[in-house]
């Protein structure tokens, strides 16, 4: 498999540059990737990947660098030159028409497709290549009633029918439950296996050492080291290497020591027979029940992590706790008092719910305005912030300079907007809207998503520090260490239905896998 | 992207091209030095226009700034013509923070033209409340016309510039039918009105001209309260927020149908007043649409447009494209110019306003060596608001 010498590598950047405003995304990065191998950039969030797959793609020009194709010189303009050199990508957020079948987002931009009735020559096609490659897919299946996993193999079937040669995968198991993983890296193998290239783009260290022939790591835009499989991956290396630094020993298995021994506060959030029923639309999507939660206790000083496969009710979940949703059926209860929808999200921040949301920039905060109005989106209609129909702005500016400090945010200033604050001090800004009035409930959904690791630890403290406070924690994560680290019970939701809630300490990624698959436990 | 790359200069970029590259916050001289470029460029085309139609450009400058700013007449003029400006422009400033596109100003102008010559003509009130009643029933007139698209969109998510484009029509041809068929006046041959008003339903004026100032008045006061409800209240924050940001006003927990519901009957009962200082000013009665409103309802998206989403701003926006009526009066009847020539001036600053808008927020660099932008001025933000809010989306309309 691993045939270097005389062939030119497939694909080579040199000394890619590319600056943004204020960001210099990529600082001159070398790439090779060879025929039959499966070659991993791996990365913090920010740290130049993505960018860089879109230099591959034609979707971002360098301004400065060059690129060969299988040692000949290329310029790609657009994605389309990319396509035609045989390069595919399979990018984080799929790029699929939600109401086409499968066949038609395939002859979609497809460059050898006849103009009339393309699927008629595209049907063969996308069997053969499906069975080639073991990728089950229903050509006449519309895409919106597809699972994230289904549409991704849309995605690469799609690139193999244009004939990719590298194939270019940004992040692609952060939307599969364990079993599709396997499947997905089953199919790469095969591809790799008939001297094709892979390009695994991830932040996940357990998947690159199992997948990876080699390994370039990005940090800041630049390559900071590489390594490979043939002189053995190690995970510890690796970490270093991408973080700059040895990573801190899990904040959850302190924190969970020193809480265990604390009792469990009174229930303070309890759902019971809660369920979400979106009605459908027309025959392509049926109504369904996008949560079902038969029941749901969290106490003060608890932590319950909710872990799933995105897109399987946890948004529902979230939304209805805070109240941005009405339950369809049941009861949301805090601290013992039933609250309905009809109070809303207003309704549930004077009854103490905080709620860290899972879209910092575009839901956290308002990203032209102040930090200072930032700090009192949520609570500008109570005291001490509104006096009558008036809000008083210079008790906002006092309180936020508290905020500022006890929360060690970096902003030049309150009036700074929030938009010009890096990702971490965004979440800083909302951490400390959110818990900095001792809420009763917390609810966090990927609250450290794209932080870095100084970052990461800290918002954690601030979760434990809310338990240790007596809030009950309702913490929603992709990320089972995050969720096995802080959680001391954890709930599993697959296809909207809460089918597990076990204690952290029974808890272990196998068990959990099987769950989220929806294996019952 | 987070952290900013240490400004190492190892590897240098063989390109050096200029581009474009925008900057965090407009710096209020450049919007206003920009605005002011934009309305010199559209003053030189005019030049050109009356040049090409044979009239000595200096002459004609000098009479349309006699005939509009140094005579007291032709002041007063340009005053009336900002009036109804004034006031459907800050309800559209209002209306468009909120990212709600109100077209619509125009039929509620009318409509509230309407509801004062009801109470004129038929309410029989005693004479010292007719016009204190003229003007609540024309607010009420005009908010209740502008709410129904509103409420559409509250409820179904009805696209708003459609609906009150369209109610703008029907506003119309109700107000034809009326001085056609019911309200006609006895006397009326040929062209169509109501009945004089009386006279306890006319508002006084400046002297012998006609500026009713009654409706001046309201108008700044107006201004002032909506100023101070954007600058301090929770609705305003309320307003803001939901401009900038309709998932974090949902997540802020603002019911964002209560608050497009207020700001829209805010923004049509400002132009139902301004419907009821013409009726009542000018007209004295009602009369035919397109004498009633000389545009007054699309010019005023101009005027919220110049103004950049500051509420004081409005006073001079309006003020200036109140000159561009007058002056339209002027090169008609001195200058013996086209009488469309003022909707070319008109369209030519809007267009020019819109297409500068960039140019206000940027500036050219090097694409070789560039640094991080400096944190922009802090207080940029609690100042006022950005151009954006009405600026880069108006464009469009």
């Amino acid at each position: 498999m691993r045939t270097h010498a005389p062939l030119p590598p497939r694909l080579s950047l040199r000394g890619i540059e590319k600056r943004y405003p204020g960001v210099r995304a990529l600082a001159g990065v070398d790439l090779d990737v060879a025929n039959g191998e499966v070659h991993a950039v791996l990365g913090e969030n920010g740290a130049g990947k993505s960018t860089l797959m879109h230099v591959v793609y034609g979707l971002v020009t360098p301004d400065a660098g060059s690129m060969a194709w299988e040692g000949q010189p290329v310029r790609l303009r657009s994605p389309r030159d990319a396509i035609a050199l045989g390069i595919g990508l399979v990018a984080q957020h799929f790029h699929l028409v939600e109401r086409h079948t499968v066949v038609e987002n395939l002859a979609l931009g497809f460059p050898g497709a006849p103009a009339w009735r393309p699927t008629r020559v595209l049907i063969p096609q996308l069997k053969a290549a499906s069975d080639r490659y073991g990728l089950a897919l229903d050509p006449r299946a519309v895409v919106r009633d597809l699972s994230p996993g289904e549409r991704q193999r849309v995605e690469i079937v799609k690139a193999l029918v244009q004939g990719a040669r590298l194939l270019v995968l940004d992040e692609p198991t952060s939307v599969l439950t364990p079993a599709e993983v396997d499947t997905l890296f089953t199919v790469l193998r095969r591809f790799v296996a008939e001297g094709s290239s892979v390009v695994f783009v991830s932040h996940k260290l357990a998947e690159v050492e199992v997948l990876a022939d080699r390994v370039t790591v990005l940090r800041r835009g630049a390559v900071v080291g590489r390594r490979s499989a043939a002189d053995g991956l190690d995970r510890r290396d690796l970490a270093r290497l991408m973080v700059g630094r040895d990573l801190a020993p899990a904040v959850g298995a302190r924190g969970l020591a020193e809480r265990s021994s604390a009792t469990p506060g009174p229930v303070r959030l309890r759902l019971a027979g809660v369920r979400v029923e979106l009605p459908g639309r027309g025959r392509a999507a049926p109504p369904m029940t996008a949560l079902d939660v038969p029941a749901l206790e969290v106490r003060g000083g608890e932590i319950v992590g909710v872990a799933g496969v995105a897109g399987n009710g946890q948004s529902e979940l979230v939304e209805v706790v805070a109240g941005l949703r009405a339950a369809t059926a049941g009861r949301v209860e805090i601290d013992g008092r039933a609250v309905g929808g009809a109070h809303g999200a207003r309704g549930r921040v004077d009854a103490g719910v905080a709620l860290v949301p899972e879209d910092r920039t575009k839901v956290g905060v308002v990203g032209d305005l102040s930090v200072a109005r930032n700090l009192a989106l949520r609570h500008a209609h109570r005291r001490p912030f509104a006096r009558g129909m008036w809000v008083d702005w210079r008790a906002v500016g006092r309180a936020s300079e508290k905020a500022v400090a006890a929360f060690d945010i970096a902003t030049p200033s309150t009036g700074t907007p929030t938009r010009l604050l890096s990702g971490g001090n965004v979440q800083k800004v909302i951490l400390a809207r959110e818990l900095g009035r001792d809420p009763g409930v917390v609810v966090a959904v990927h609250p450290t998503y794209g932080l870095d690791v100084a970052a990461t630890a800290q918002t954690h403290a601030r979760l434990l520090a809310a338990a240790a406070r007596g809030a009950a924690v309702l913490l929603v994560s992709e990320d089972l260490d995050e969720v096995l680290a802080l959680a001391d019970r954890v709930a599993v939701l697959a296809g909207g239905r809460l089918v597990a809630t076990m204690a952290a300490a029974d808890a272990n990624p196998e068990a959990l896998g099987l769950a989220m698959a929806g294996v019952a436990a | 992207m987070t952290g900013a790359g240490p400004a190492a200069g190892g590897r240098s970029a063989r390109r050096r091209s200029r581009r474009w590259e925008p900057r965090a916050e407009a710096p209020a001289w450049r919007v206003v030095l920009v605005t002011l470029a934009a309305v010199a460029v559209a003053a030189l085309v005019v030049t050109w226009v009356f040049v090409s139609y044979g009239v000595e450009p200096v002459h004609a400058w000098s009479t349309i700034v006699r005939r509009t700013l140094l005579e007291p007449r032709g002041l007063s003029e340009t005053l009336r013509k900002a009036v109804p400006l004034l006031l459907i422009g800050i309800g559209l400033l209002l209306a468009f923070r909120a990212r709600f596109w109100n077209i619509g100003a125009e039929g509620q102008l009318l409509a509230g033209a309407v509801g004062a010559t009801a109470v004129a003509l038929f309410a029989g009130l005693p004479a010292p409340l007719v016009i204190p009643a003229m003007f609540l029933a024309g607010a009420l007139a005009g908010a209740a016309w502008g709410a129904v698209p509103a409420l559409l969109k509250a409820r179904l998510g009805v696209n708003e510039i459609i609906t009150t484009l369209m109610f703008n029509y029907i506003a119309l041809y109700v107000v034809r039918y009326l001085i056609n068929g019911p309200w006609k006046a006895r006397t009326a041959t040929g062209f169509s009105y109501s009945e004089r008003f009386p006279v306890e339903a006319v508002l006084p004026t400046f002297g012998t001209t006609r500026l009713h100032w009654p409706t001046l008045v309201i108008a700044l006061v107006l201004v002032g309260v909506i100023a101070l409800l954007l600058a301090r209240s929770r609705f305003g924050f309320e307003v803001e927020v939901l401009g900038r940001s309709p998932e974090a006003a949902r997540y802020a927990g603002i019911d964002a149908g209560r608050v497009t519901l207020v700001l829209a009957a805010l923004a049509a009962g400002a132009a139902g007043m301004a419907g009821v200082g013409e009726v009542a000013g000018i007209h004295r009665r009602l009369v035919e649409p397109t004498q009633l409103s000389l545009g007054y309802g699309y010019a005023a998206i101009l005027v919220a447009l110049l103004a950049r989403g500051r509420a004081l701003a409005v006073v001079p926006a309006a003020l200036f494209l109140g000159f561009v009526f007058a002056a339209g009066d002027v090169m008609r009847v001195s200058l013996r110019l086209p009488s469309q020539l003022p909707d070319v001036v008109t369209g030519l600053v809007l267009l020019l306003v819109a297409a500068s808008e960039p140019l206000t927020r940027g500036r050219w660099v090097r694409s070789e060596g560039t640094e991080p932008p400096a944190m922009p001025v802090a207080d940029a933000l609690t100042a006022g608001p950005p151009a954006r809010a009405a600026g880069a989306e108006g464009g469009g309309g």
